[in-house]
């Protein structure tokens, strides 16, 4: 059964929202090049040297942010503010009443938008090599899957995050002001900034136990080839996804009988 | 026996409504302390409708009709009572119950804006377990019967409004749905568009013997649609039952417009009895009631010079615009 929906429905929906996607291929390129701000930190990083604190090479510092900017640009999440803006508006009541979670409609739309995604990132890539010749590298091919795994977990992480936020929107309309909360610690927290290594002990020892160290820094170390627990990493991505995934069916349930179909 | 499809037993339903004062002293009371106030739109509501059957909801804005179709789709969950749609209470959204029925909202789109309307409807297939086969075949006779087939691969925003609508309408009945439930489905289109919906679903309804549950403002909808009407006034049935019965009760006389032949002619019928409306030279206008329209009609053309005469009907805008604002009407 879930094979069945897995092949027909969403690999049909994934296929209309990658058209869908390709007739915005000018905003996508310009997304993924506002997605830049790992290159800022590492500038940061590199022309006050403070990498020295934290025992880590220019190089490794440079493939770090690099991998960092690749895991956002296949991690990035936007379902609040589709959703907020689909229920307020009513267009969401049409795929209430259709046999398919109209989150299934949100996870295509960000598949898709991924894959359209990809060949600027490559593009960005390429153009972060001609500046960096030093941090050329090609990570062996166990690690790259791994990697790949992880960095998709950490989209599931806060795709569902996200989702369960959306899913105020039946209580307070206004969900996204929740999810800009949300936006503070995973901006300091995930490793988009500064990898979490950088942070003092006593807090790492706590941020390790949020979800957010494993959105950005986790995968990123990981394809940089930096020394990070490959088991617990995983293994932490995947308890987070399974204590979201039923709160999120249980908020959307609840949600869903307090859904008035606004605007429609 | 025509078996009930839809159940509706003491339904009630109500919303929390927040209350806000005008002015700065409003606003600020407003953001330290929220007033809510429970505010019950639909007040024990009960009805039962048969299969293949095309039921009108009538009422003015507001008065409760979306928001029955939305509990009746399971879109909304209801406060009281319930509702048996199909054998299946809406609201648990159950896949074979939404495999049943469509829901198409005039004001509300689901076709991807950016994409020809083929896309969505693949999509809509898929959704629907439809295989590809199936979808094409239903594709091609959904879209000749809706006259849409040349507007298939043109993206949905270049269409017109008309185009749109018809391709919403076959997106919404791609999985040939038992039950429609119409929100104003003719929103915005213009006669000719309007006519060719009306025709459209006249022959739905007859191929499929599906069941048509339809809200709309234009009465042209509701006459060559619905033989049977529900009123809704402020969230209560005002009545139920067939509309050619409501209209006769609504309108018991008819305005008959008689051309004498001279003007002493229009003289001797304006004196003679009935009741006159007005009377411009030979030209008189009276008001028979519906029961003695043959009789009176007789009299006249024997006993008097006519040139010619028109049966005026009352606009049934008019007529069904009194059901908006009573409350019962008991037939």
């Amino acid at each position: 059964m879930i094979s069945n929906l897995i092949k027909r429905k969403i690999f049909t929906l994934l296929k209309v929202q990658y058209s869908n996607m390709l007739e915005y291929r000018v905003e996508i390129a310009l997304w993924a090049i506002s997605g830049i701000i790992p290159f800022f930190m590492l500038n940061i990083w590199t022309n006050n040297n403070l990498n020295e604190s934290i025992n880590i090479s220019d190089i490794m510092l440079s493939r770090y942010f690099l991998c960092a900017f690749f895991v956002r640009q296949f991690s990035v999440v936007w379902v609040v503010f589709s959703f907020e803006e689909d229920s307020l508006m009513g267009k969401v009541s049409p795929y209430l009443i259709q046999p398919l979670n109209p989150f299934f409609r949100y996870f295509a739309q960000h598949l898709a938008e991924q894959i359209t995604r990809f060949p600027f990132a490559l593009i960005i890539a390429f153009f972060f090599f001609i500046f960096n010749p030093e941090s050329i590298w090609i990570p062996n091919l166990g690690i790259l899957i791994l990697s790949i795994v992880s960095t998709f977990l950490s989209f599931l992480i806060q795709f569902l995050i996200q989702s369960i936020v959306a899913c105020l929107c039946f209580w307070t309309e206004k969900a996204s002001s929740i999810e800009r909360l949300l936006f503070i610690p995973t901006l300091f927290l995930s490793g988009l900034l500064a990898p979490v290594v950088s942070f003092p002990k006593y807090v790492k020892s706590w941020i390790y136990l949020t979800p957010f160290p494993y959105l950005i820094d986790f995968p990123a170390n990981l394809l940089s080839g930096n020394e990070t627990n490959i088991v617990g990493g995983l293994s932490m991505q995947i308890l987070w996804i399974l204590l979201l995934f039923p709160l999120f069916k249980k908020i959307w349930s609840e949600g869903t009988k307090k859904y008035t179909a606004m605007g429609s | 026996m025509v078996k009930n499809i839809i159940d509706v037993k003491n339904l009630s339903k109500s919303f929390d409504i927040s209350y806000k004062e005008t002015g700065l002293k409003g606003t600020i009371k407003h953001f330290f302390r929220r007033q809510t106030k429970s505010l019950k739109v639909i007040k024990n509501i009960s009805f039962e409708i048969k299969e293949g059957e095309i039921v009108g909801f009538l009422g003015a804005n507001g008065a409760g009709k979306t928001t029955i179709l939305k509990m009746l789709c399971g879109l909304i969950y209801p406060s009281e009572g319930s509702i048996l749609v199909s054998g299946y209470l809406p609201f648990r959204r159950k896949e074979n119950f939404l495999k049943n029925i469509t829901l198409i909202m005039g004001q509300k789109q689901q076709l991807i804006w950016d994409l020809p309307p083929i896309e969505s409807f693949y999509l809509n297939a898929s959704i629907y377990d439809l295989d590809k086969f199936e979808a094409k075949k239903r594709i091609k006779k959904l879209s000749e019967m809706l006259e849409i087939d040349k507007e298939l691969f043109i993206p949905v925003r270049k269409l017109s409004l008309g185009q749109r609508m018809k391709s919403e309408l076959l997106a919404a009945l791609i999985h040939e749905p038992n039950i429609l439930f119409l929100d104003e489905p003719t929103l915005g289109l213009d006669i000719n568009a309007q006519r060719n919906l009306r025709k459209f679903l006249q022959k739905y309804n007859k191929e499929t013997n599906a069941t048509i549950c339809l809200t709309s403002h234009y009465m042209k909808d509701i006459t060559s649609l619905c033989k049977r009407v529900i009123c809704v006034h402020e969230g209560a049935i005002s009545y139920d039952g067939k509309l050619d019965l409501l209209l006769k009760k609504l309108s018991p006389v008819k305005e008959i417009l008689i051309v004498c032949r001279s003007e002493e002619d229009a003289i001797k019928l304006e004196n003679y009895g009935f009741t006159v409306k007005n009377k411009i030279k030979n030209e008189i206008t009276i008001k028979i009631e519906n029961n003695s329209i043959t009789s009176s009609l007789k009299t006249i053309l024997n006993n008097f010079d006519i040139e010619d005469l028109f049966i005026n009907e009352p606009p049934i805008d008019e007529v069904i615009g009194k059901v908006l604002i009573k409350k019962d009407y008991d037939i």
